[in-house]
């Protein structure tokens, strides 16, 4: 027999989807600027940036008591890959319409492209080896496959930076977002640090009785 | 000059100057107001949450949506030139713009003209528009970010002004700034930029028959959202460069320091001639998108006016000045 769904659950699967219906709608009702082809590219990769956010701050918050979060951290990371496709997928089909030579000149001269595409082409194994299956197969190694997201996270923080018109320098410009995405995700993970985890732990038990 | 890049020419006998036209406009507004309030007096409830079309929402002259630039291209629709807008002084969001900047007063508008001159002043742009006469110029715009359109501005030479003003001899550069009234452009209330927006051209680029100063679009007034009272257009470099809202211009002796170029003097150089040989660091500047349009195509050196302006930049290396 098969398991009902969480709340959450749900609540993931409709977060999950409603981006993608609400820029179909977008889309055909003519509301993506008057440069579609880019809104749908900026839109796409925004959503993947914050479902990867998301799905890292599973683990935190689970640490801190929410334990069914583990369960929808994969749920949350596939999502993100999702929307990371449709973002190259449409870079490459629609603007760049399978021109390779262009494509390629431009992942080779644009440093963000070439972070981006890194990013990406990192996350296809995490997304191919999401089924149980692999989960199972791999054992111990998955893990540590799958930790290769502490790499790619910082990656996607520096691409969306670098599309914006600003300066990571001297913090000028178009830099309020990517800005408080490096905060979020910086922090999500040194939360995962020895150190910090420890302290945490010890501030858990003082405050909370042990589970 | 018998210059390409002029649309179909129109006589000026046949032009509705602008103060006519304006006060046609206010007539009829009048009108609108005098029908609304009779409408109101008996007793229509129902008309006065009736929503009114903001003016800028179709073109003054929708046949100018036929006409092409010199290359054969069309130009684009009055909507998509009002509602994708760079216009970081409101908001970051180009579709944005519009909606936040249609309280925007860009009517009276002055103008300071002062620096290294002879005679400086304060010019009303409607006393401007009345003296120089302002014509149609269709220009292609190239945005640094690989978008380009095709817009049917109204405008005179900057030139016109300058003779006016008489630059002294020391003048070489003239440099612009736009309005800041952080009250109405909320985006300047963002801390991440050196407001006033800059902008600088040399002399001889100011001087050249090509740069204008607009004051309408598609045959009507120019927009709030695309730089009214009054702006700069430069159309082969790229967008940035073609300063909106502006209130000051002043001659220099030095080279003026861009907003931009201040943020990031790596990517945005002081001249900014569109080049597709010259690669930004991160847009690609070999192609563009022209808006309307899916696939990309190629950008042409210094946008389609080479014929015209590459002459102010012989013996000068465009890779260093970029």
């Amino acid at each position: 027999m098969k398991k009902r769904f969480t709340p959450l659950q749900l609540l993931v699967h409709l977060a999950g989807w409603i981006p993608l219906a609400v820029l179909l709608f977008d889309l055909l009702t003519d509301s993506l600027t008057a440069n579609p082809i880019q809104a749908i590219e900026q839109r796409a990769g925004y959503t993947a940036l914050v479902f990867l956010a998301l799905s890292l701050a599973c683990t935190p918050l689970a640490f801190l008591g929410w334990k069914e979060l583990t369960q929808r951290r994969k749920a949350l990371g596939n999502y993100g890959f999702l929307y990371a496709a449709l973002h190259v997928t449409v870079f490459i089909a629609v603007d760049y319409g399978f021109n390779l030579e262009a494509i390629l000149r431009d992942v080779g001269t644009k440093q963000y492209i070439l972070i981006g595409a890194t990013a990406f082409l990192l996350l296809i194994p995490l997304a191919v080896t999401s089924f149980n299956y692999w989960m199972k197969r791999l054992g111990k190694n998955w893990k540590r496959l799958h930790r290769l997201v502490y790499l790619i996270a910082p990656l996607v923080v520096l691409h969306f930076f670098m599309a914006r018109k600003g300066n990571l320098l001297n913090l000028t410009g178009d830099v309020f977002q990517p800005l408080l995405f490096a905060v979020i995700i910086g922090a999500l993970l040194l939360l995962r640090l020895g150190p910090v985890k420890s302290a945490l732990t010890r501030l858990r038990t003082r405050l909370l009785p042990p589970v | 000059m018998d210059s390409p890049f002029k649309s179909v020419p129109v006589k000026s006998s046949e032009i509705t100057p602008k103060h006519v036209y304006l006060s046609r406009r206010d007539f009829i507004k009048a009108a609108g107001v005098i029908a609304g309030s009779m409408a109101l007096a008996a007793c229509l409830p129902s008309q006065e949450g009736a929503p009114q079309a903001p003016e800028t929402d179709s073109a003054a002259d929708p046949a100018i949506a036929e006409k092409t630039d010199e290359l054969g291209d069309p130009v684009n629709s009055f909507k998509d030139i009002t509602n994708y807008n760079n216009y970081y002084e409101f908001t970051t969001d180009k579709q944005g713009v519009a909606k936040l900047s249609q309280n925007f007063k860009t009517s009276p508008w002055d103008v300071e003209v002062g620096g290294l001159v002879k005679n400086p002043a304060k010019f009303g742009v409607e006393d401007l528009i009345k003296k120089y006469q302002p014509e149609e110029r269709i220009y292609r715009l190239r945005c640094v970010e690989a978008w380009s359109m095709v817009i049917p501005w109204v405008g005179f030479p900057l030139s016109k002004l300058l003779n006016e003003v008489e630059p002294t001899s020391d003048a070489k550069y003239v440099s612009f700034e736009t309005i800041f009234a952080p009250d109405d452009m909320p985006g300047q209330k963002e801390p991440w930029y050196p407001w006033p927006y800059r902008e600088g051209l040399r002399l001889d680029e100011a001087m050249h028959d090509l740069t204008i100063l607009a004051t309408g679009l598609y045959g009507g007034e120019l927009p709030p959202q695309s730089g009214g009272g009054i702006r700069l257009v430069v159309p082969w470099k790229y967008g940035f460069k073609s300063i909106k809202a502006i209130v000051k211009i002043e001659l220099t002796a030095e080279e003026p320091v861009s907003l931009w170029k201040a943020i990031q003097p790596s990517e945005y150089g002081f001249y900014a001639n569109v080049n597709p040989n010259v690669d930004h660091p991160r847009w690609s500047q070999a192609t563009e998108r022209r808006i309307g349009e899916i696939a990309r195509r190629p950008t042409l050196t210094f946008n389609g006016y080479a014929e015209q302006v590459a002459g102010l930049y012989e013996g000068m290396d465009l890779k260093i000045n970029y």
